[in-house]
């Protein structure tokens, strides 16, 4: 099997966002990078359909050069090879980043599964993996919680309400996953060795105009909580089960 | 304006919607029946929604597929999880509501969904059935049952959370214990799912269940952005950290500063005892 994972590189969030001067993006200045938690079972899921049935998973991101980094993290937990599509750093819109990549997808021999994750971090748009199918006239099924590829189709499944639905597509397809599909494995030093050598291509994309256009980000206005300390250690317990005695919960 | 809204029987989100795009202009309520099928269901919105100014529908999963599929097949811009427009300007949420960004959306029509429970919902209208052709694109073949047992995460009054803190997968044994005596459900941070704790469907967070429980304890997570957007719903948040500068402490209503292994024990003990 061929499988394509496309993955977006996106700073590691703790518990507060900072803004840059310019208000167009977080302050990184502190901040590790990472993917997206649903794109990180992407990858997985494409490593273990590779070690089950052969072929070759490549990794694909379109972001500024140092997001080859995240390229090497997702070659060292199993991912074969490795596609930048790099950009100047500042961020590209949703239509735009499916443009380039269903450019890029078309000068690659064909993919037979072509993974997202359902929403990017950051971002949030929900739409690049359905505008990649859409451009390249293949069946999409997104937000998914299983995989199963039964020969020339893929049967998945997603949640819905407390149970879940049951999708069908033939090969090639597009699928965008969700957190939980599976347990993302940690890279293994070995793995992380071997991730150096394997083969990276960079693509330059030219950057279409954004019709969505960002204009500035704003963090929203905090709720200004100030917790009231019911106490400190085990002696706390009479006042917390009073305070849960007045919200009528004990 | 004329607006076209795609609006799911009986969903609270799709009212939400509605009434935000009642604040755009002249409304047209559409829907369709039988097995969910994303692009051949957005084809028929589409063509429904020839000549109108914007096409609007709840932030849901299904609203921001369908919408996304609508705005593939236009190659129009489509703007998810909208909290207000002005002109052409519209804020939405990013990383799950901790950040917000102002856009300015250049497509005709406008395609928007609105994000989840921003706006109240407003009246129902009289909704317009469209049928939607089978073009052999996915739809739902099946429906599989909910495993069932215990109190499900998304409809708790209580949710009792444990994160790193709490140290390992038999560590939770406290924190069952309390949410069993609240007849709550075990919640916990992405830490723990990632670490194998516990699974991930017992997620609060971004990429976890989203919960508004009338009662959120958080024990042993430190409230990075990623939790806090699953937790935000909740009418009232107890934090029990050991740390009294963790920015979970932003976020909550009460703390209790100290060792959860010793301070969750003592709170059942507590319940037991004034439980007779």
């Amino acid at each position: 099997m061929r499988l394509l994972v496309c993955v977006k590189r996106v700073p590691l969030t703790g518990g507060r966002m900072v803004l840059t001067a310019d208000e167009q993006a977080i302050d990184t200045k502190h901040l590790g990078f990472t993917i997206s938690p649903h794109e990180e079972c992407a990858v997985e899921e494409a490593v273990r359909l590779v070690e089950a049935n052969g072929g070759e998973s490549v990794v694909l991101t379109l972001g500024p050069a140092e997001a080859e980094e995240q390229l090497r993290d997702c070659m060292a937990t199993g991912a074969d090879r490795a596609i930048l599509l790099k950009t100047d750093g500042g961020e590209w819109d949703a239509q735009a980043t499916a443009g380039a990549i269903v450019e890029a997808v078309r000068g690659e021999e064909p993919f037979d599964l072509i993974l997202f994750g359902n929403e990017s971090a950051d971002s949030g748009n929900y739409q690049v993996g359905i505008r990649v199918a859409c451009a390249l006239g293949l069946p999409v099924v997104t937000g998914l919680k299983k995989i199963a590829v039964e020969g020339a189709r893929v049967r998945c499944e997603r949640e819905a309400g407390d149970g879940r639905e049951v999708y069908e597509a033939p090969l090639p397809a597009v699928l965008t996953v969700l957190e939980g599909l599976n347990l993302p494995r940690y890279p293994s030093v070995p793995g992380r060795l071997r991730a150096k050598s394997k083969p990276l291509a960079v693509l330059e994309p030219s950057r279409a105009e954004p019709r969505l256009e960002k204009l500035r980000l704003v963090v929203p206005e905090g709720q200004g909580k100030q917790a009231e300390v019911l106490g400190e250690g085990a002696a706390a317990a009479p006042r917390v089960v009073e305070v849960l005695q007045s919200l009528g919960v004990a | 304006m004329s607006v076209v809204v795609y609006v799911e029987e009986g969903d609270e989100l799709s009212l939400q919607a509605l009434a935000f795009a009642r604040t755009l202009g002249e409304t047209r309520a559409v829907s369709l029946d039988g097995p969910y099928a994303p692009a051949a269901w957005a084809a028929a919105i589409s063509a429904a929604a020839d000549g109108a100014d914007a096409i609007v529908a709840a932030g849901s999963d299904r609203g921001n597929e369908l919408l996304a599929h609508v705005a593939a097949r236009l190659d129009q811009p489509f703007a998810a999880n909208v909290t207000r427009i002005e002109g052409d300007v519209v804020t939405r949420i990013r990383w799950g509501g901790s950040l917000l960004e102002q856009a300015r959306l250049h497509g005709a029509p406008r395609i928007l969904t609105v994000a989840p429970h921003v706006h109240p919902a407003g009246e129902a209208a009289d909704v317009e059935r469209l049928i939607a052709s089978d073009d052999g694109s996915p739809r739902v073949l099946d429906h599989v049952a909910p495993a069932g047992g215990g109190v499900s995460l998304r409809d708790a009054r209580v949710v009792v959370s444990g994160g790193r803190g709490v140290g390992s997968s038999e560590g939770f044994a406290i924190v069952e214990e309390l949410a069993g005596l609240l007849g709550g459900a075990v919640g916990c941070s992405r830490v723990v799912t990632s670490a194998g704790w516990r699974p991930h469907a017992d997620q609060v967070g971004q990429t976890g269940t989203k919960i508004s429980p009338d009662l959120y304890i958080a024990c042993g997570i430190s409230g990075a952005t990623q939790h806090i957007a699953g937790c935000k719903g909740a009418k009232k948040i107890l934090a029990i950290n050991n740390d009294p500068e963790a920015p979970i402490m932003a976020s909550a209503d009460y703390a209790v500063i100290g060792d959860l292994h010793e301070i969750l024990p003592a709170i059942s003990a507590e319940l037991r005892k004034v439980r007779g």
